[in-house]
């Protein structure tokens, strides 16, 4: 006749759970453990993909038809000539839906004539098209942007950053800003401009008023370019033999939203670093459950001793130990992910970016904590089991 | 008597180390069924040896083993643990009760093994728990019991299973003379009942309340009242 040991599985999950309920402190530190490291993937892959998604949604909106023609030959970071010539052969060339000329000038810009002269905080003024909004798909919080009656007078737009600095946010009352000895009146602020965040700090004057009162020689310095998306990269091949047919060599393209893609690379690299850490810690909560479940061991080697007595089989004695332990870090694994996702929300709600927690990313980090725990507890509990009842039994 | 219930032959065990010590030398024994048995002799005898043995707990290093007309010297770990859960049960001097567990679910714990439901251990607890006179402790903790109701919980879970044989290892070691008194009682009403008992003990007086006193010195059977 065959009496054998039999352990139903719902009895195994309420011994699993007997040692934690028993030393609920212990317990709780040990699972911190997992849950940190749990929290940390589960958060920053949460705030990654969050942020991911709206730099991607960015460029989107902003697009990436966007094109800049500089001079290569700058000096100190200063913009150079471009042949005067250079827009209008670009606005030729098919591909092209929209050209805009820029110019920065010499002349400072104050809020008042009282300024002494040497304060002019890194505002630059520039003689623009008004094709300028166009191009770069921009708007204006206040007032109107140039137009080819108002380029004639002394009037300038501000960039978000410009008006900032210079303390203008409305325009109810006429404003006035002081240029090369000159009053000029602000007729409009323009939102910012993600693509062309020189033109936020900018001072944007008239072609002709440039040329008349503030001794402008009518070179271009930089040149917008906005182009039909789908050929866009013809257009950039061609663009540097179109703008200065002479010298090519000298003229530099650039496309505005590659710096920020640029961004998603240094981000996913950061990213990696921070996954790491988190698997670090992920590690050393594996070591803390280990550590735990070899105390429980030889704290309960007479409780080993007196269910192998009542009939237990070694497989119980490892299967009873081993629950413990991927109970510990299932547990760590399913707190660290709700911390995880409530850190990405409280981010990216503070960020006003959408909360996108991806769910690979959740079933991932349980893996890996239930991974983790099996691994932590397996050596334990073959210590446990490999006790003979008699070593077990004989007390301390 | 009836037919045996354990029976030794020229069991010997030996406890490697240097040097090795010899803990039961040759033991012949036979104990029938519904026996009451006393083992008596000084610390280091080879008592609990001997229970180990008779327990299956621990395996001779020469001799046979049988109980209940089973060879369990053959048998893998696993088929005695299997034979343990069905037949035996254990009382021991630290009772080995979890503090965790209320009353009742200490002795249920004594069927956990069996593959028994929830409900039908429970049951079988209560009856126990009744056998031994503490129907009415279920809900408390061990921790709230006194020593001799912590040792009738221990006796309680040892028989739930309705085991053959009971052994028990110095189970009036941690308790006072009164106390002692009820365990030794509840342990001639199981015996009463047909379980065969074996005990081992120091104290005279609950050897004198057994019906066969077994004297063994340095791992050899001194004198056995039935011999």
């Amino acid at each position: 006749m065959a009496d054998t040991s039999r352990l139903r599985t719902g009895d195994l999950l309420s011994l699993a759970s007997l040692g934690l309920r028993m030393r609920r402190l212990r317990a709780a530190l040990s699972a911190l453990g997992i849950a940190i490291g749990i929290a940390a993937i589960v958060g920053v892959l949460g705030i990654t993909q969050s942020s991911e998604s709206d730099l991607l949604g960015q460029i989107d909106r902003l697009g990436t038809n966007l094109l800049t023609v500089q001079n290569g030959h700058t000096f100190n970071g200063a913009e150079a000539n471009l042949p005067v010539t250079a827009p209008a052969m670009i606005g030729h060339m098919p591909a092209v839906d929209h050209v805009a000329a820029t110019s920065l000038l010499s002349p400072s810009i104050y809020r008042t004539d009282l300024v002494p002269g040497y304060e002019s905080g890194g505002i630059g003024v520039r003689a623009a098209d008004s094709a300028l909004l166009a191009t770069l798909d921009g708007s204006l919080l206040q007032g109107t942007f140039l137009n080819a009656a108002t380029a004639r007078y002394p009037v300038v737009v501000l960039g978000f950053g410009a008006a900032r600095y210079l303390g203008i946010d409305r325009l109810d009352q006429p404003t006035h800003v002081w240029i090369a000895h000159r009053w000029f009146t602000v007729i409009g602020i323009m939102d910012r401009l993600p693509l062309a965040p020189e033109i936020d700090q900018s001072v944007l004057v008239g072609w002709p008023i440039a040329q008349s009162a503030l001794g402008f020689n009518g070179y271009p310095t930089r040149i917008y370019v906005r182009t039909i998306t789908s050929q866009t990269s013809a257009v950039d091949a061609l663009l540097a033999a179109t703008a200065d047919p002479q010298d090519p060599e000298q003229v530099a393209v650039s496309r505005p939203s590659d710096a920020l893609a640029a961004r998603l690379a240094v981000q996913s690299s950061s990213t990696s670093l921070i996954l790491g850490l988190g698997a670090i810690a992920l590690l050393v909560g594996g070591l803390g459950i280990a550590n735990v479940m070899f105390v429980s061991v030889l704290e309960r080697r007479s409780e080993i001793g007196l269910r192998r007595a009542l009939g237990a089989t070694r497989g119980h004695i490892a299967a009873q130990f081993l629950a413990e332990a991927l109970l510990l870090s299932t547990l760590g694994g399913i707190l660290g992910v709700a911390a995880g996702i409530v850190a990405t929300a409280g981010y990216a709600t503070s960020r006003n970016w959408s909360i996108l927690v991806p769910p690979i990313s959740i079933w991932a980090a349980l893996s890996a904590a239930i991974v983790v725990g099996a691994v932590a507890g397996l050596y334990p509990a073959i210590r446990a089991a490999r006790l003979l009842p008699t070593q077990a039994l004989r007390s301390t | 008597m009836t037919a045996a219930m354990i029976e030794l032959q020229k069991v010997g065990h030996r406890y490697p180390g240097q040097p090795a010590v010899e803990s039961l030398r040759d033991v012949d024994l036979i104990i029938h069924a519904g026996e009451l048995v006393a083992v008596m002799g000084p610390s280091g005898s080879g008592k609990t040896t001997l229970l180990h043995i008779v327990g299956t707990l621990d395996r001779p290093t020469s001799g046979t083993v049988r109980i209940a007309g089973l060879n369990v010297s053959g048998m893998s770990d696993r088929e005695l643990s299997g034979f343990r859960a069905a037949r035996l049960g254990f009382v021991f001097q630290q009772f080995f009760l979890l503090d965790g567990m209320s009353v009742l679910d200490n002795v249920a714990a004594g069927l956990l093994y069996r593959g028994l439901d929830p409900a039908s251990r429970r049951r079988a607890a209560l009856e126990a728990l009744d056998r031994v006179g503490l129907g009415h402790r279920l809900r408390h903790r061990p921790g709230q019991l006194s020593g001799g109701e912590r040792q009738r919980t221990a006796i309680a879970r040892a028989i739930a299973g309705r085991p053959a044989v009971v052994l028990a290892d110095e189970p009036t070691g941690n308790l006072d003379s009164l106390s002692g008194a009820g365990i030794v009682d509840a342990l001639r009403d199981l015996n009463r009942d047909g379980t065969t008992v074996i005990v081992i003990t120091h104290s005279p007086v609950v050897a004198g309340a057994m019906h066969r006193t077994i004297e063994i010195k340095d791992g050899r059977i001194e004198a056995d009242s039935d011999g």
